[in-house]
């Protein structure tokens, strides 16, 4: 059973390098693909271990492409720097706002994530003489990480969000397999037992909150680092909407969740949206009622429970 | 200065009424089920959509409309709570959540369908047009037509709650409901009287809303969502008098905030919310 489940995962991670052979001309929406499925994987980190629901999850997503952004326009081009940059202002940005989000809960909890979320897109919109305003960064280039050049292909640009991925899924994993991991599902089950048999809950719901939202920086920065453009809608309260679905989708608190659910969200819309944008939302919309009623746990969570059934 | 004063209060206070026309019946309804609801804006969308139908297929006159579209707005919101959201009564914030967004997205969706994305308008009649002068100063008589509406529902909805009967219903509910269970009030079906009156509020606060903002089919989840949740936050859940207050002070202080410090956008509203809730996360007036 433990052996059937190394090599479906392993099968899986060689599954994600077919785009190089079977759809080379699809590899700039699988470099979009993985850069959706990480900052899908940082929301379930707080929000499928932790139980802290955000509606304002895009704010470090959006710190950290435009942090990568100004360096790259101002100061240097060499991505991996960046990367590292954008993703520690995210997180201090995101350890700062732990301290205020992880005393509440309910619905001012998600005004409150939603707020700040809101807060960020007006002070960036209004900055524009730094952050470009409304139409966004741009006149700068990234030509290409470690030696190997950005083509127009998108062959690097998939290979660097893909390897980004997989090393802060391996990160996140080993944290959910920690005793910090089952702490925090320890807190997102019973609020008031975890404290109560010793455990520091506040303390542990903020190092979550922080390290989610490096991995959230980390992805924005990939995002600009390989489209060369930072865009406003990189704070939309509609991103972070997306991811929230796109996670519930494929399954909370399952690691692959969010990386299923981005596949099948960002493959559907590049299909669908092609013959009509403005109803690609009402299918949206559908499946995620579909989802919430009859799947509580998302695809993954209905295919497991299909799998012990037949058992 | 202070004459500009005077008139950025008018227009923020009948700003204000239109926004707690549209936030009422959320608040009542978040108090009473702690039921999210996203789609509420979907409600006052339905009320807009049919005015322009009525106004501008059929010639019917804009006052006409009106009843209408809270008639709309309510049928729209009984038929959604008996067919969806009372199996998620029990369910977590965020299921309701989800749920309501996935809602808010198929009625956009919807609207572009049979609307298209264009903003629509519905012309109200010439004399709630234009505007007259007072001591040197314009006033809309739109802004004096929504003030007055306000608060003559503001008016209606305080009596029927505080002094009939269907009223008690609800405020026992409210403030609890098991108890109101024990004494054998159908709590049920006041919530579900409560939604199609939140709903029709709703739709009438849409149709109204088309001169002032405009109506796009993207309303369920514009920035006038965000507001209307703001008012709802901020006034505290299930509490009539807080959303007011909270609707008031949001409408004059938008309108001062655009009037003053164009250039800050909606931030200052964001901030006045995030540091509201920080201070009394249960609202203004809330007691839960």
């Amino acid at each position: 059973m433990a052996n059937a489940k190394r090599y479906l995962e392993v099968a899986f991670w060689l599954c994600t390098l077919l785009p190089f052979v079977l759809t080379p001309s699809y590899l700039s929406l699988a470099s979009q693909i993985a850069i959706t499925a990480l900052f899908a994987l940082s929301l379930d980190l707080i929000l499928g271990y932790a139980g802290i629901v955000s509606l304002g999850h895009a704010a470090f997503f959006g710190v950290g492409a435009y942090a990568a952004g100004l360096i790259a326009k101002h100061y240097w081009t060499e991505p991996l720097s960046g990367l590292l940059i954008a993703g520690i202002l995210a997180g201090l940005l995101g350890y700062a706002l732990s301290h205020i989000v992880v005393r509440f809960r309910h619905l001012a909890l998600i005004m409150l994530t939603m707020g700040f979320g809101l807060l960020l897109h007006e002070a960036f919109n209004s900055a524009s003489a730094i952050t470009g305003g409304a139409d966004g960064l741009q006149g700068f280039r990234v030509p290409g990480v470690l030696g190997f050049k950005f083509d127009m292909f998108g062959k690097t640009a998939y290979a660097y969000a893909l390897g980004l991925l997989f090393v802060c899924f391996l990160i996140t994993r080993r944290i959910i397999h920690s005793p910090f991991g089952l702490a925090l599902r320890g807190i997102r089950e019973n609020a008031t037992r975890m404290p109560a048999i010793g455990a520091p809950s506040l303390s542990h719901l903020r190092k979550a909150y922080t390290i989610a939202a490096v991995v959230a920086g980390l992805a924005g920065a990939a995002l600009t680092h390989t489209t060369s453009t930072v865009s406003l809608e990189v704070l939309s309260f509609g991103r972070s909407a997306d991811v929230l679905v796109i996670l519930i989708l494929g399954g909370a608190g399952r690691l692959y969740g969010g990386i299923i659910g981005a596949v099948i969200y960002m493959v559907a819309r590049d299909q669908f949206s092609g013959i009509n944008p403005q109803y690609w939302y009402f299918w949206i919309g559908l499946l995620l009622v579909a989802v919430v009623m009859f799947l509580p746990n998302g695809i993954l969570g209905g295919l497991s429970a299909l799998y012990k059934k037949r058992q | 200065m202070l004459w500009s004063a005077v008139g950025v209060l008018f227009d923020g206070f009948a700003y204000g009424m239109l926004l707690f026309l549209l936030s009422v019946g959320l608040s009542v309804t978040l108090g009473m089920m702690n039921f999210v609801n996203l789609a509420h804006c979907t409600f006052a969308a339905v009320g807009g959509y049919c005015t322009v139908t009525v106004v501008n297929r059929l010639g019917w006159p804009f006052l006409a409309a009106l009843p209408l579209a809270f008639v709309a707005g309510a049928a729209a919101s009984v038929l959604l709570e008996r067919l969806l959201f009372r199996r998620l009564y029990r369910a977590t914030d965020l299921d309701q959540c989800l749920v309501t967004i996935g809602v808010a997205f198929m009625s956009i969706a919807a609207f572009a369908w049979f609307y298209s994305t264009e903003p629509q308008s519905a012309r109200p009649p010439d004399y709630l047009l234009g505007s007259f002068e007072l001591m040197g100063r314009n006033f809309g008589v739109y802004r004096i037509f929504l003030a007055v509406t306000g608060l003559v529902i503001t008016g209606l909805l305080v009596y029927s709650l505080e002094q009939t009967r269907f009223g008690a219903r609800i405020r026992a509910a409210v403030d609890n409901q098991r108890m109101a269970r024990g004494l054998g009030i159908d709590v049920d079906r006041a919530f579900l009287y409560t939604f199609g009156l939140g709903g029709g509020l709703a739709g009438l606060g849409g149709a109204l809303s088309i001169e002032v903002i405009g109506l796009e089919s993207t309303l369920p989840l514009s920035v006038i969502l965000v507001y209307v949740l703001i008012v709802v936050a901020v006034g505290g859940l299930g509490s009539i008098r807080g959303s007011l207050v909270a609707a008031i002070v949001l409408g004059i202080t938008d309108t001062a905030g655009k009037y003053y410090f164009p250039w800050l956008g909606a931030f200052l509203i964001y901030l006045v919310m995030v540091a509201l809730l920080m201070w009394r996360p249960l609202g203004l007036f809330g007691k839960r």
